[in-house]
């Protein structure tokens, strides 16, 4: 079980622009981070980098006692969730199949989606294709597979942003239930979270 | 894997199907000029058939985020691939090497080429699914990437075509089939070996 995230003296570029240098922040089991700053100011990036899609220029990463920065091969594989602005669901398929096979790919034990379908209310959703849902309705999809197959950290890029006022509450409350059983939960947003969480600001 | 088959055999069939009936348009009709070419043009063809559908083997998850789920995990991006290709060259290569035989015979081929035109089109399919995967890897994000692809794979194609139409011809002319078709399936072995880590590679490449 991961129970910390340290990122100490991180920097990353883009091509041969440096988006931010000497970034450090820590994470323990419970806690909760948002990453605030102006667009572009590469807070998609530092969450792509946790995952462990792209390599830091300078400094680490470490999930645990394993480093993530060094090897992206090693990835952040089956520590953490990643939720970005795709929501990796394939269009022409219902919504249901989907959410089955995310689940099951990402290893959920039997009945686990289903309960997960009960927390978001999806199930009038499943048997409608993907493309016919709004981004809203998406991103709810998208949520269930990280309460369907529980992981330590949730890296999340702007989870909140296409929800309405009732689920952005309610995702909230799953955030909550998500750290006191000793989640830990890295969010890129503009707007607060409904959650109690340092902020870490991203700035050149 | 339900996401690996790349979809649409029968859009690449139907496709094979009409260069091979353009061909004799196009060289004329003369039974003789085109009996002595049917063997390598429905190979030929059989390789650009191949070619439709490898665009969509990683570009859908490309672009809705799939991907991304797919190589966060901690099963290995390489055997992801492989199952991709391997999904590719059952739903779109075994299609099209049904088809083979019946191309190479509607062109003028003798009928008894046609258990051999099979099995080289079934092994040369296992090189195309894996090789044109590497060639739709590296094309990731670029735009039009189906063209780009084509152009990154077909020289790659050349030897399948060559050992694939050789062995056909030779089994034709009583001649000794086997070296060719043996170089063919090295070939495809080849490229399912070395595909997949090609192909992990371009993909962590184009998340990064």
């Amino acid at each position: 079980m991961i129970d910390s995230l340290h990122v100490s003296d991180l920097s990353l570029t883009r091509g041969d622009r440096t988006l931010f240098s000497r970034l450090s922040f820590a994470l323990e089991a419970g806690q909760a981070a948002v990453l605030v700053g102006a667009n572009g100011a590469g807070k998609t990036t530092l969450l792509r980098a946790v995952a462990g899609f792209i390599r830091p220029a300078a400094g680490q990463i470490r999930l645990g006692e394993r480093g993530v920065a060094r090897d992206p091969d090693e990835a952040s594989g089956g520590a953490a969730h990643f939720l970005g602005h795709q929501d990796g669901l394939r269009s022409g398929r219902p919504a249901g199949r989907e959410l089955a096979f995310q689940a099951a790919w990402a290893g959920a034990g039997p009945g686990a989606a289903e309960a997960a379908i009960d927390a978001l209310a999806l199930g009038p959703l499943l048997g409608l294709e993907v493309r016919k849902l709004s981004a809203g309705q998406r991103r709810r999809v998208a949520l269930a597979r990280l309460l369907a197959a529980p992981r330590p950290l949730w890296l999340l890029d702007e989870p909140m942003s296409p929800l309405d006022a009732h689920w952005r509450s309610r995702v909230g409350e799953l955030m909550s239930a998500h750290l006191a059983a000793g989640g830990m939960i890295l969010a890129a947003v503009h707007d607060p979270l409904p959650i109690a969480a340092q902020a870490v600001e991203i700035a050149a | 894997m339900a996401w690996g088959g790349g979809g649409g055999p029968l859009l690449a069939a139907a496709f094979y199907a009409c260069i091979a009936t353009l061909l004799p348009l196009a060289a004329g009709p003369s039974p003789e000029r085109l009996a002595a070419v049917a063997p390598g043009s429905a190979f030929l063809t059989l390789a650009l058939a191949s070619l439709l559908s490898l665009e969509r083997l990683f570009e859908r998850d490309y672009e809705d985020g799939a991907l991304e789920l797919l190589a966060l995990e901690s099963a290995p991006l390489e055997a992801v691939c492989a199952v991709k290709c391997l999904a590719q060259w059952i739903a779109a290569g075994a299609p099209l090497a049904l088809l083979a035989p019946v191309v190479a015979t509607a062109l003028g081929a003798p009928l008894s080429l046609a258990w051999i035109t099979l099995a080289a089109a079934l092994v040369a399919g296992l090189g195309f699914a894996f090789v044109g995967g590497v060639g739709a890897a590296l094309s990731l994000g670029a735009r039009r990437g189906g063209l780009l692809i084509a152009v990154i794979v077909l020289p790659l194609f050349a030897p399948p075509v060559i050992f694939g139409a050789g062995a056909i011809e030779a089994f034709g002319a009583g001649l000794d089939w086997r070296p060719a078709l043996a170089f063919l399936a090295a070939y495809g072995l080849a490229a399912v070996a070395l595909g997949p880590l090609a192909m992990a590679a371009a993909c962590r490449n184009a998340l990064s």
